[in-house]
């Protein structure tokens, strides 16, 4: 179980944030004026940008296509922002150097007010405007490409909890049994499932402790139970009296998250959101062994945490790949880049301990997770509603 | 730029605030978005100051606060007037990819020189990426001045092996240091494929600017080692008076400075037939030798006054050679004490490490004290963090230490536990970027 369930959990079903509608296109070349497209009526708007002054031609326009001409007639490096509510980008052009013209295209589908900035010497709020964006929106249509990826999300959560629900008997049955061996055996697997679609299961408040609480983490009032009591049992301080009621109780809430979980209304933030989270879980718990402190099979979540990063992203590809194809090239090579490093880690089809890891295997697989972790945090602004 | 905002640095309140006004002479070059640099500062960067024409001399405050320029012939960050403050970090690259590194050097160009004016480092860094992005900036400089940040890059050795096809630019000058006696170097403060030194006189500024560069670089660097030092122990200006290290003797007094652009030529600046094949990007460039020195204070502290000022060879108050009265008076080793021997005995820290003694080799020092909290036996691991720029290291810095090395009674008082050698390439000019002449 994560740090995070100790804290209020956003749910994964949170509703759509309302985007604005808005993009930008920043011609990144020297330009010597529009170069067509569908820029608003009139052609580009001129700004004339100074160390003391941002005047624009225009400080209206139809929603579409809006062409920026920025010219710097000052002496400082500057910069022109068009910004919507609370300082959010919707375009910049940077590093207008003294005599240089720049164009800035942004993309407005919805009437509103927008800020304007130029910004002389690169720091402080700038020299601001407001803008004005009129006329119909082009309606947002839906995206099929989200549609489509929200259903896969939610087959793979379900084919999930089946198979948590499958594997989590056969462990519960193997305590009730006393079969020690066969229990532990069956330990890391019966959780992998678990492990891939953690955040879902932990926007169910209470049970998520039951189920995976460790033992310094469960609140007061609480009794340690679930896997990791069993963890416990199995591998320090032998079965106990209460370890069958224990494991009855796991499978019963089990039974009860997957049920819930199949319920769950995914969009395409808190996938990616849910990405971002599983590896998050790995830096901070599964890199550093402190979820599997009794068995040591940290390597088994760390499997599962990554799988189901990457399968959640998975099913977010053809946003992504659209969107912004570079992205999801770099999210390929890391996840194959991690995958490979981690799988050198397996032997004749298990994970070796995590005491068996050396300073420099951790730092490896912290290096590489790293990596990895910065471009998933990329993902949820590239496939926020546009 | 905004000029109101008080420096931490500034609000803690410290002396020497007046020194760095009035640089005259440092030798950058042309600035960038530079308008802003070291506004009215006379500073010999040519006219490329646009807006910036009246030399005027500023207000000792504001000169902490300023920015200095990032472009120029040689890298900022060597003889730039030394700032208070350090975040040093070395690291290794993990890709195997030159294409991912040279991609880097490029991104780093562009945050650096951000920074380095007080902007964020990436526009819009703080809150520009919407609700659903992780800031491109971490936010824990917004609205801070620039504070003299300098961000200088440097080169290993390890960088030249086969992995990014560099081995034929390895200059012939870049080599790992020798093992020096009495070295206790721990592998895990040694080396490293690339540096970075930010140094700002701000703590805050300076750390950001490492931070960021460090996130830039997920996934093609990792970070081998990294290093604060919170006061500068040398001088780099006439216009600076000379700290003190944590002896409590001011360090650094005969340190080169930028006033002294013959002695930079002939010392610190890799001349242009230095290297006369694949290293030959290195011309106007440096290299940087780190060493981190634990001290053990609490023994020192322990010693009498007239032995600590006979180990270091100047008097304690002054930091006057021992038998002259004033700083900078010049050393005279056969001068003879009340008692008949030399006023600076053979051994004292001066004389082994004195250009005189030593073919007339000198470096730049522009190291830093440091604490890393504590040893675990009751002691503070404390020290100095050494910094020193040179042409070529092998023929400065190792007859330097291996002659301290061998003799130093200093060296009962302190230990070199970490260690590395740095190319420092030379100044970028307008639309350049790191790596490019690397690459090329």
């Amino acid at each position: 179980m994560s740090r995070r369930a100790l804290r209020t959990v956003t749910p994964l079903a949170l509703t759509l944030i309302a985007g604005l509608g808005l993009g930008a296109c920043t011609d990144k070349a020297d330009s010597n004026g529009a170069t067509g497209g569908a820029t608003a009526a009139g052609g580009p708007i001129i700004v004339n940008a100074t160390d003391t002054a941002c005047e624009l031609s225009a400080t209206t326009a139809k929603a579409g296509t809006i062409t920026f001409e920025v010219t710097n007639r000052g002496t400082k490096v500057n910069e022109f922002y068009v910004y919507a509510e609370g300082d959010r980008i919707v375009g910049e052009v940077e590093n207008i150097t003294p005599g240089l013209k720049r164009e800035l295209k942004v993309e407005v589908t919805q009437p509103g007010s927008l800020t304007t900035a130029c910004k002389p010497g690169m720091v402080g709020d700038g020299i601001r405007g407001t803008f004005t964006v009129t006329g119909s929106a082009t309606a947002g249509s839906a995206d099929q490409k989200v549609a489509t990826a929200i259903a896969d999300y939610k087959a793979f959560v379900a084919t999930q909890t089946d198979e948590l629900l499958t594997g989590t008997a056969a462990f519960v049955a193997a305590v009730k049994a006393g079969d020690v061996a066969r229990a532990k055996e069956l330990y890391p697997t019966a959780r992998l499932p678990w492990e891939t679609i953690e955040p879902v299961a932990e926007s169910f408040g209470d049970l998520d402790p039951r189920i995976d609480g460790r033992e310094d983490v469960v609140e007061d009032g609480m009794t340690f139970t679930g896997y990791h009591r069993l963890e416990k049992d199995l591998w320090v301080s032998g079965l106990q009296k209460d370890s069958n009621a224990v494991a009855e109780q796991l499978l019963a809430d089990v039974r009860e998250i997957a049920a819930k979980s199949k319920t769950v209304e995914p969009t395409a933030l808190t996938i990616a959101g849910g990405a971002k989270a599983l590896l998050d879980e790995v830096a901070t718990g599964k890199v550093t062994g402190e979820e599997e402190r009794y068995s040591h099979t940290d390597l088994w979540d760390f499997r599962g945490n990554l799988q189901g990063s990457q399968s959640a992203l998975e099913t977010l590809r053809p946003v992504v790949a659209e969107r912004d194809p570079a992205l999801q090239k770099a999210l390929d090579a890391r996840f194959a880049a991690l995958n490979k490093l981690l799988e050198s880690h397996r032997v004749a089809g298990t994970f070796v301990s995590y005491e068996k890891l050396s300073d420099a295997d951790i730092k490896a697989l912290t290096v590489s997770l790293d990596a990895l972790s910065e471009q998933v945090a990329k993902v949820p602004g590239v496939v926020e509603a546009k | 730029m905004s000029t109101e905002g008080l420096s931490r640095r500034r609000l803690l309140g410290t002396g020497g605030t007046a020194a760095v006004a009035g640089v005259a002479g440092v030798a950058v070059g042309a600035t960038t978005a530079g308008a802003l640099a070291l506004r009215g500062n006379a500073v010999t960067d040519d006219s490329a100051a646009a807006g910036a024409p009246g030399a005027t001399t500023p207000s000792p405050a504001l000169a902490l606060d300023a920015a200095i320029p990032f472009r120029g012939v040689h890298q900022a960050g060597i003889v730039t007037p030394a700032q208070d403050r350090l975040h040093f970090v070395a690291l290794d690259v993990v890709t195997k990819d030159p294409a991912q590194l040279r991609g880097l050097l490029e991104a780093w160009t562009r945050a650096a020189e951000r920074m380095t004016v007080g902007a964020e480092a990436a526009p819009g860094g703080l809150v520009g990426g919407g609700p659903n992005r992780a800031p491109e900036d971490t936010g824990e400089a917004y609205g801070l001045p620039a504070s003299g940040l300098t961000i200088t890059i440097g080169y290993g050795p390890s960088l030249f092996d086969e992995r990014f096809g560099l081995a034929a630019k390895k200059p012939a000058a870049l080599k790992e240091l020798p093992a020096f006696a009495g070295d206790q170097l721990d592998p895990r403060r040694t080396g490293g494929d690339l540096c970075i030194q930010a140094c700002a006189n701000d703590p805050q500024v300076a750390v950001h600017a490492v931070r960021n560069l460090i996130r830039l670089g997920f996934g093609v660097v990792a970070v081998r080692w990294s290093q604060l030092g919170f006061g500068r122990t040398s001088s780099t200006s006439t216009a600076q008076a000379t700290p003190r290290n944590l002896f409590g003797f001011k360090d650094g007094t005969n340190n080169l400075k930028a006033e002294q652009p013959e002695d930079l030529a002939q010392h610190v600046w890799v001349a242009k037939d230095d290297e006369r094949t694949g290293g030959a990007w290195m011309a106007g460039g440096s290299y940087l030798v780190a060493r981190r020195i634990r001290m053990h204070i609490e023994v020192w502290d322990r010693t009498p006054l007239q032995e600590q000022e006979d180990i270091i060879g100047r008097d304690k108050k002054e930091g006057a050679p021992l038998g002259q009265a004033k700083e900078f008076d010049a050393l005279d080793f056969a001068k003879k004490g009340p008692d008949g021997a030399t006023a600076i005995p053979v051994d004292a820290h001066v004389r082994l490490a004195h250009a005189s003694r030593l073919g007339g080799i000198r470096i730049l020092r522009r190291g830093y004290n440091f604490t890393d909290g504590s040893d675990g036996v009751g002691h503070l691991d404390a020290g100095l963090f050494f910094l020193a720029f040179m042409r070529d290291p092998e023929k400065q810095f190792v007859p330097m230490q291996r002659a301290l090395a061998k003799a130093d009674v200093l060296n009962e008082y302190i230990e070199h536990n970490g260690s590395a050698v740095f190319a420092c390439p030379p100044g970028l000019a307008e639309g350049e970027h790191w790596g490019q002449a690397l690459f090329a």
